[in-house]
């Protein structure tokens, strides 16, 4: 028998989509099966999107030399996928002698790692860098900075799809079988096949990696909540503050979005339900209090949003988090495993993705597509451009010219592009992240409507049909009087 | 980029723009520009289809759209040009506006710029209220939105939390529609609408108000499935043991409005960090000369009626302005005292009638309003009962009136 595929991914995260990408450089037949109902909704699109310079991990790790390597290309990833980006450089403030010794050691594992130019800096220059922060020295890492986790994952997924690749969305495996050295996944979607598989399943990778045959790993969500800020205080902000790093975490920190919003948190806390991402009030008053320690510019009323992730995390009974581990087994020929990939795997996505292609070199042929592109379009935004610009894109297609969101002065033409994206997912929230509708201060009192209309409109649904995220969640029980 | 003069941009065909502009129009002014991002004029009171409207300005009860046709028809017999499906991008200190359309993007350099914006709904964010994050919890205002111009239905069993007029509104439509509406809970321990509709939308449908209780947490993660409501105590925080779990599919909330000036901060108008509007002088003149601002984006208001008379009040500021080519000069601060929230306008000239809006904090019951300036009563007034959702509007005459000197007023028991 035939399998339909050469290599299925299992998991729409930001890795499983970097791997899903990478191999369509080869002329394999690549496939990607994601449980939600689009990439990106689970850790990858849960974080605070920052880029990791590769100084918080132990020298010879996976992590450090993947994140190191994944820091050092980001420039031109951005360029060729069209995403977001900006080297802002962050600081790790301190205050004592004990915050100074500890940003030393910081230092020097940095770099042994590879990390650039990192250097400890006195107040006087941490104030010239961000005058409103709190803190008598920093470590000050310029290679480091913030990115938008949402649209670099589309984006790999985009050019994937672009390169040959299928993606499925409400696909969650719930079996595997291998026979005659054909890999068979049992999902809601009918049963896909294979002669590879990657287990790339974030949360899910305990779940797969036992499917697999490949047993032992206990698999624990580390839970953050954040807060989001109002625009209004982003200038005050040019670049993450983080506190001085503990051994388990890297501390509740603030960091200005790509978007010019602010996020502060997150704590960390073991939880057993991988699903929940509520925040409760308490994480909420003790996120603004532990940060405005280091940064006192969070106010109630700058409030807009909170959320929270969930990093999957291998960690063993006495409390040791393990390193990124990426694998192939005896148990499971043709599998690759991975296991822990959380921080700084949206950093180290790409470099996990080449690593993962160089252990299946070791057993399989891996002809080059010529064919590849590498490089892809972004939804070309409005509110970003220059007045010039702007009358130019409205010359060219007047749905430029008609706002639909206010806050964010995002156009219909934006929401239209959204709407049809590459990926053929329709949720709201997949047309919100795709153009900042419905993410300002108003959040969506004035736009969400003219959305929820457009995808009926586009797609021909009925009201009903309209899902705001997740399977099940309908904004709207039908229509008030019919028509 | 195209670029014309004009004599007045008005930015916003909702209540307030549309008065503006037809007063301006009375008032000899010709080259009047209204911009409304909207397809038609008449801002959020397209989607108020209840009654209600009009008892002040015309002595009889309209529904919304109907209260915002009477201005329409007469702005469009006056032949004012307002330009619909066009945003205004930037308005500057200097009174050049920027808009966006199908058209293009163009510019109009304005003798005087009249903001009219409106407000929008306080959020869930803003609320930080803890739990997943499901659908169906919707603001009022989208809620009346999505039913009333989109002809989509959002829930069946339904809690609502606030009780500012929307939400009791919305209690009324909901019910009229088939949904089942649990109950409002407001956290303070009064209700923040109006008297007529805790009467006319609650009590006639027997939907119970709960005072003094919040929701303190939400239920479901793909559609909601219920939320927690807790009875609070005097400083508004919940009291453990209180928790009552009510299983519904929708959560409305009416948690107040803010006024929209992100405009005005682009054009560098101070505002007024009590009412979120700008700080405006008895013409409703903003501290940047030219720019003016009446209705909902200067403060919010309990009826329309007063954003209509609010605006023709501007409107002759406005007209005053562009002909003398400047106003008096307002340098007597009104002061908001004991137990008013906040008054406008913040400034007078102490020459010329004005007549003072305000709120109070709570409410009061057989109450003394005082108008004081320099150690002196300017006014008094009984009031046999004075609440946080009425505003209060108080005429002072110029006789009574000095120059130079601030006022303050209060309302006491």
């Amino acid at each position: 028998m035939e399998p339909q595929f050469d290599v299925l991914v299992i998991g729409g995260g930001v890795v499983g989509c970097a791997i899903a990408r990478e191999l369509t450089r080869t002329r394999w037949k690549v496939g990607l099966l994601e449980k939600n109902l689009d990439v990106a909704y689970e850790a990858s699109g849960r974080n605070s999107a920052v880029l990791h310079g590769g100084f918080a991990y132990d020298p010879g790790t996976l992590k450090a030399k993947l994140c190191v390597e994944g820091n050092a290309e980001f420039d031109q990833v951005a360029e060729e996928l069209d995403v977001p980006f900006k080297r802002t450089g962050k600081v790790l403030v301190g205050n004592t002698p004990e915050d100074m010794a500890s940003l030393r050691r910081t230092l020097e594992t940095g770099r042994i790692n590879g990390a650039r130019n990192l250097e400890i800096i006195d107040k006087e220059r941490l104030h010239q860098l961000v005058p409103s922060v709190v803190g008598e020295f920093a470590l000050w890492s310029p290679t480091s900075g913030i990115m938008d986790p949402f649209l670099y994952t589309v984006a790999l997924a985009e050019n994937a799809v672009q390169n040959g690749a299928r993606f499925f969305f409400d696909a969650e495996v719930t079996a595997i079988r291998r026979e005659d050295g054909i890999y068979h996944l049992t999902t809601k979607q009918g049963e896909f096949t294979s002669r590879w598989v990657i287990n790339s399943a974030g949360l899910g990778c305990g779940k797969i990696s036992d499917m697999l045959g490949i047993h032992g790993y206990s698999i624990r969500g580390s839970k953050g909540d954040y807060i989001i800020l109002d625009k209004r205080v982003g200038p005050l902000l040019p670049m993450p503050v983080y506190p001085v790093p503990s051994n388990t975490h890297m501390g509740i920190h603030v960091t200005p979005t790509v978007d010019g919003n602010v996020t502060v948190g997150p704590n960390a806390e073991y939880v057993d339900d991988f699903d929940y991402y509520g925040v409760p009030a308490t994480s909420i008053e003790s996120l603004a209090e532990s940060a405005n320690t280091l940064w006192p510019c969070i106010r109630r009323e700058d409030y807009i949003r909170n959320y929270s992730g969930i990093l999957s995390k291998w960690v063993d009974a006495d409390g040791t988090i393990h390193d990124f581990t990426i694998e192939m087994r005896p148990e499971a020929p043709n599998a690759v495993n991975l296991i822990g990939i959380e921080s700084p795997g949206l950093t180290a996505a790409l470099p996990i993705a080449r690593y993962v292609i160089n252990l299946i070199r070791q057993k399989a042929d891996l002809p080059e597509n010529p064919d590849f592109n590498p490089r892809r379009k972004g939804i070309v935004r409005f509110a970003e451009q220059s007045d010039e610009v702007k009358a130019q894109l409205i010359a060219q297609d007047p749905n430029y010219g008609e706002l639909v969101c206010r806050c964010e002065k995002v156009t219909r033409a934006e929401l239209l592009q959204a709407i049809h994206n590459p990926l053929g997912v329709h949720t709201m929230v997949a047309v919100k992240y795709r153009t900042r509708c419905m993410m300002g201060r108003c959040q969506g009192g004035y736009c969400q409507m003219r959305m929820a209309q457009m995808i009926e409109e586009e797609l021909g649904l009925q009201p009903t049909d309209v899902l705001y995220n997740r399977p099940g969640s309908h904004p709207f029980t039908g229509r008030v009087r019919e028509q | 980029m195209k670029c014309e003069n004009k004599d007045v941009v008005i930015v916003g065909g909702g209540p307030a723009g549309l008065a503006a502009a037809v007063k301006l129009h009375q008032l000899g002014v010709r080259d009047i520009l209204v911009v409304e991002r909207e397809k038609q004029p008449g801002g959020i009171l397209r989607q108020c289809i209840h009654d209600g409207f009009g008892l002040t300005r015309f002595g009889e009860t309209l529904s919304g759209p109907e209260y915002a046709q009477r201005f329409l028809s007469q702005a469009q017999q006056l032949g004012i040009e307002i330009v619909p499906d066009t945003t205004v991008l930037q308005v500057s200190g200097d009174r050049l506006v920027t808009t966006a359309s199908r058209d293009g993007l163009a510019q109009y350099k304005a003798g005087a710029v009249v903001l009219a914006m409106g407000c929008r709904e306080r959020t869930r964010g803003a609320l930080a209220i803890p739990g997943e994050r499901p659908t169906g919890v919707f603001t009022a205002g989208v809620a009346q939105a999505y039913m009333n111009l989109y002809n989509t239905m959002v829930g069946k069993r339904v809690v609502i939390l606030g009780s500012g007029d929307i939400g009791l509104i919305m209690a009324r439509r909901m019910t009229l529609e088939g949904a089942q509406v649990l109950g409002v809970y407001e956290i303070q321990p009064y209700a923040n609408g109006l008297p007529r509709n805790i009467e006319q939308c609650l009590n006639d449908y027997h939907i119970p108000l709960h005072l003094s209780h919040t929701v303190t947490e939400i239920h479901g993660n793909a559609r909601l499935t219920g939320v927690t409501v807790s009875a609070v105590d005097e400083r508004c925080r919940p009291i453990p043991g209180t928790e009552e779990r009510i299983d519904c599919d929708t959560l409305i909330l009416s948690v107040g409005l803010l006024p929209e000036n992100e405009l005005s901060l682009d054009a560098g108008v101070l505002l007024d960090p009590r009412t979120r509007g700008a700080v405006v002088d008895q013409y409703m003149q903003t501290s940047v000369p030219g720019i003016f601002a009446a209705g909902n984006v200067l403060h919010v208001h309990d009826v329309v009626d007063f954003v209509s008379l609010e605006a023709e009040h501007l409107a002759e500021g406005v007209a005053r302005y562009l002909a003398e080519g400047g106003l008096p000069r307002c340098e007597s601060c009104v002061r908001a005292g004991a137990g008013v929230g906040h008054v406008l306008p913040h400034t007078v000239s102490g020459a010329e009638d004005v007549t003072l809006s305000l709120r109070v904090r709570t409410p009061m019951k057989n109450c003394v309003l005082e108008v004081r300036q320099d150690g002196r009563t300017v006014k008094k007034m009984k009031m046999r009962k004075a609440l946080p959702a009425e505003m209060i509007q108080v005429p002072l005459k110029a006789e009574d009136l000095q120059e130079g000197a601030d006022l303050e007023v209060s309302v006491q028991c």
